[in-house]
């Protein structure tokens, strides 16, 4: 493996973890906007318990694709940032509003005001993840490698296939929200509530992940070339439905720790899968891993500074999600027995 | 509006603004870790009281600090993509070890916020103690990156018709440990403690003022003015080491700090003056013979380099540069003058002061810090001007392609406007519930 090869799968694994935890964490607004019924406040109440005391780490993970992306693949940060500016700008505006209303929300002593924050939280999770994806769509199409000093139009970025991979991001998201949130309540109604959630999203999830594949053979169809292109792209597709499979019928069957594992897989294959698919490009069809790779003598520099941060990073991620998600893990026997 | 005027207009806002947070999220949390240490050694309540309601505000002012820091890390990128292709990899190995000192920050911020009853007393102390280190850790290396800028190092450069500029030979870490590097670290992380400091400082005895007695209060004074008073003493000793870096290496910005524009030996000091830039030259100063020489030089007959030994083409714009310069280096006098006054008044007195008078100044100078560091960074960066990389890049070179840059100057300063306002009246309800802090609403 390539000392670039080796950055590129840093950055992916990156972008996996920020989908992982700060994706959920986006999911989990989409859930607090739809909170409904006589028990809206409490689910509203579980998702600030939930997000809260992490939300800000989980979001570092973006930083550091950025910073990794600007560093290591520098022709691909300017290129992605000048063609996508103004989905990118709108993209930031809605991270700012709902990170900050998340935390006024939370110290606001009015109670008319702690629900204007709550919308100004919950709206932009919505929108923000819908603008990622399109963003990640419009680069997968190949549009913005052609003219990198433009702006691209709204119309590139506005077709029916970013929007649809952002329809499906967002809906990605608000599965892991859903499924997560299982975990966190002993509440069996609550529990319960969110099962459901989890489960039609999983059916909405399976059918955007179709449109999304009917789209591709239009739009972008050296991605599905790319996908065929190897054994690995087929053993990629099995393994992701399966683990698609495997979480639908966990949550059916209440094994939400199951659930919870199997979905993380799910979504983390499915980026690999597209990156798989895309290799060797990072911004097809012009810029390779290697062809935009910065000089060596950084490349080490970064990939040592990576090992050293990550030995202090690790153990203390370990300690934050031990002091606040260990009820999550501690309740898995009880919460297997079905509810009668 | 050029394209050019409104990317610079929203980078010095997004910059200005997301300061005022990280400096506050640089000393906070050491005030915080103070003040808790203070409560494991003696047990006194008010102390965990103390560091419980400043944990408070740091929460709100956290959040806005981290997304206003990740709206500046793609705008680097959105406004000035040629910087960020040329210098991205020189540059790149402090911004990635500065992501790690972020998430070392987020992380223990969490535990210490959302912990105090789920860990030892100790341990959510050492968390503390994490935030504190770890906040200063990113602001050095962030920069760090902007001293590069001033005195760019680590790199060879070549410029050709068919190329443009690259880059050869990097060096990352030579970039990293740059000639201006410790000088900007050493005056910006003062700088934090100093306006904090002496921000909190007043905000606690204007609370004191309106309920004097209150224990709660004059605790909060007392730490708040060690940590302030230390760093603002300090402070102008490390402003002679930041002077005379700028006066070796950037002899144009130094010209314009001071108005000067003659080439002279026994150069005087400025203090105060309007520069005129057309009849090129300063009026309405205060002059001391020799004594610029002698500050950037520890020479009085040093020669100082003036503005018009330089081409037109290559000077900043002078009279913003020498205006600033001189409301830093006023708000410093002032802040160093209020901390000598609380010490000679602590330590006759033996105890925290309290008469109304020192209150009032106290009161009066909180906002002296904050005002001396947007105006040092407006010296730093627009005495930079016109280059983005002194004398590799122009800024003119690096700015985006892309067209009605105004719109989203006109957007991003909507927003920050309107977080502004809301971090202002959040923060108010906060105080108003601390003990004697009036009627809570
Ligand atoms: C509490 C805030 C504060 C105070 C009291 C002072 N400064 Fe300052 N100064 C800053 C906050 C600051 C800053 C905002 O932090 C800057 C901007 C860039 C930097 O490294 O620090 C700065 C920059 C800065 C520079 C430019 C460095 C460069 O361009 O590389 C000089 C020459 C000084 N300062 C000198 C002084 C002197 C002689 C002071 C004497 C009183 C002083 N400063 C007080
Ligand atoms: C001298 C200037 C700067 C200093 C001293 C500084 C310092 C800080 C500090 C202490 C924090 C964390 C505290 C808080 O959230 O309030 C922070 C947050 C942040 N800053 Fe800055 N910063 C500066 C400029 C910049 C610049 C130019 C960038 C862009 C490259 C940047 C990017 C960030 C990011 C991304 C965060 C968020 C980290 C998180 O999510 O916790 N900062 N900054
Ligand atoms: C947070 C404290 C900072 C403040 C308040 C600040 C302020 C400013 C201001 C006023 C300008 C506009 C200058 C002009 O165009 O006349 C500017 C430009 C700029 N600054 Fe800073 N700055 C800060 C820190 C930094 C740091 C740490 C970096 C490096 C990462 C940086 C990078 C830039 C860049 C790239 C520009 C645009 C190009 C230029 O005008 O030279 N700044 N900043």
């Amino acid at each position: 493996m390539t000392p670039s090869l080796a950055l590129a799968c840093v950055m992916l694994s990156a972008l996996t973890l920020y989908a992982l935890f700060g994706g959920a964490d986006y999911g989990a607004g989409v859930w607090d906007l739809l909170a409904r019924g006589p028990r809206a406040a409490s689910q509203r109440d579980l998702i600030a318990h939930a997000i809260g005391p992490v939300w800000e780490a989980n979001h570092v993970w973006l930083i550091l694709v950025v910073v990794l992306l600007f560093t290591c693949f520098p022709p691909v940060f300017a290129t992605v940032i000048t063609t996508l500016h103004v989905p990118l700008s709108l993209m930031l505006v809605g991270i700012v509003l709902r990170g900050s209303a998340f935390t006024f929300r939370a110290y606001d002593p009015s109670e008319r005001a702690r629900r204007r924050w709550n919308r100004v939280f919950a709206i932009p999770s919505v929108i923000t993840p819908i603008l990622l994806g399109m963003i990640v769509g419009t680069i997968a199409m190949g549009k913005v490698g052609v003219s990198p000093d433009r702006a691209l139009p709204v119309t590139a970025w506005c077709g029916p296939f970013p929007v649809v991979v952002g329809l499906f991001t967002l809906s990605i998201f608000a599965f892991l929200a859903a499924v997560y949130l299982t975990l966190e309540t002993q509440d069996p109604a609550l529990q319960e509530e969110f099962r459901f959630r989890a489960l039609a999203s999983s059916i909405v999830v399976g059918g955007l992940a179709y449109a999304v594949y009917f789209l591709a053979q239009e739009e972008a169809p050296d991605l599905i070339r790319g996908l065929g292109a190897t054994r690995w792209g087929l053993l990629v597709r099995i393994a992701t439905g399966t683990a698609a499979v495997a979480a639908i019928a966990a949550l059916w069957l209440r094994r939400y720790a199951i659930a919870r594992t199997t979905a993380m897989i799910q979504v983390a294959l499915i980026l690999w899968g597209c990156a798989l698919a895309q290799s060797p490009y990072l911004v097809p069809p012009s810029l390779t891993i290697e062809s935009s790779a910065a000089p060596p003598i950084v490349q080490k520099l970064m990939l040592g500074a990576l090992a050293l941060g990550l030995t202090i990073l690790a153990p203390s991620l370990v300690y934050l999600f031990r002091i606040f998600k260990t009820h999550t893990f501690a309740r898995q026997v009880e919460s297997q027995t079905p509810r009668p | 509006m050029t394209n050019l005027t409104a990317a610079r207009w929203q980078m010095a806002l997004s910059l200005g603004f997301h300061i005022l947070f990280a400096v506050v999220g640089i000393a906070l949390p050491m005030l915080m870790a103070i003040a808790e240490a203070a409560w494991l050694r003696t047990g006194d309540p008010i102390y965990k009281d103390l560091a419980k309601r400043w944990a408070k505000g740091a929460a709100i002012l956290f959040a806005v600090g981290a997304v206003s820091g990740t709206v500046l890390s793609f705008e680097l990128g959105l406004l000035w993509p040629g910087f960020m292709r040329f210098s991205g990899p020189i540059i790149g190995v402090g911004f990635g070890l500065e992501g790690f000192a972020f998430f070392t920050e987020a992380i223990f911020l969490g535990i210490y916020l959302y912990g105090w009853d789920r860990i030892s007393p100790v341990a959510h102390w050492l968390a503390g103690v994490v935030v504190a280190v770890s906040g200063a850790l990113s602001g050095v290396l962030v920069v760090s990156v902007n001293a590069w800028m001033n005195t760019p190092a680590g790199f060879e450069w070549t410029r050709s018709e068919a190329n443009g500029l690259r880059a050869s030979n990097i060096d990352p870490i030579a970039a990293l440990l740059n000639p201006a590097m410790i000088a900007e670290a050493l005056h910006m992380t003062l700088a934090a403690y100093a306006a904090t400091g002496l921000l909190m400082a007043g905000i606690h005895a204007g609370l004191l003022r309106r309920s004097p007695g209150t224990e709660f209060h004059r605790r909060a004074l007392g730490l708040s003015l060690w940590v302030g008073g230390i760093a603002a003493l300090l402070q102008p000793v490390s402003g002679d080491l930041s002077a005379r870096t700028v006066a070796r290496h950037q002899p144009i910005k130094l010209a314009a700090m001071e108005g000067q524009f003659r080439t002279e030996r026994y150069a005087p000091l400025r203090i105060g003056g309007l520069p005129d830039p057309d009849a090129g030259v300063t009026r309405y100063a205060l002059e001391i013979p020799g004594g610029l020489s002698f500050l950037a030089f520890h020479d009085p007959s040093a020669e100082v380099k003036g503005l018009l030994d330089f081409p037109y083409a290559d000077r900043p714009p002078v009279r913003v540069v020498h205006l600033a310069f001189q409301v830093m280096v006023a708000c410093g006098t002032a802040m160093m003058g209020l901390s000598l006054w609380a010490g000679c008044l602590a330590w006759r007195g033996r105890g925290v002061p309290t008469s109304r008078t020192f209150l009032l100044a106290c009161l009066l100078g909180s906002p002296l810090g904050m005002i001396a560091v947007e105006a040092g960074w407006t010296v730093t960066e627009v005495g930079r001007q016109p280059w983005i990389i002194y004398r590799v890049m122009r800024t003119a070179e690096a700015v985006t392609p892309v067209p009605g840059l105004w719109i989203s100057l006109v957007g991003y300063a909507s927003l920050y406007a309107f977080l502004g306002i809301t971090v202002v009246l959040l923060l108010r309800s906060q105080f108003r519930a601390s003990p004697g802090g009036g009627p809570s609403p």
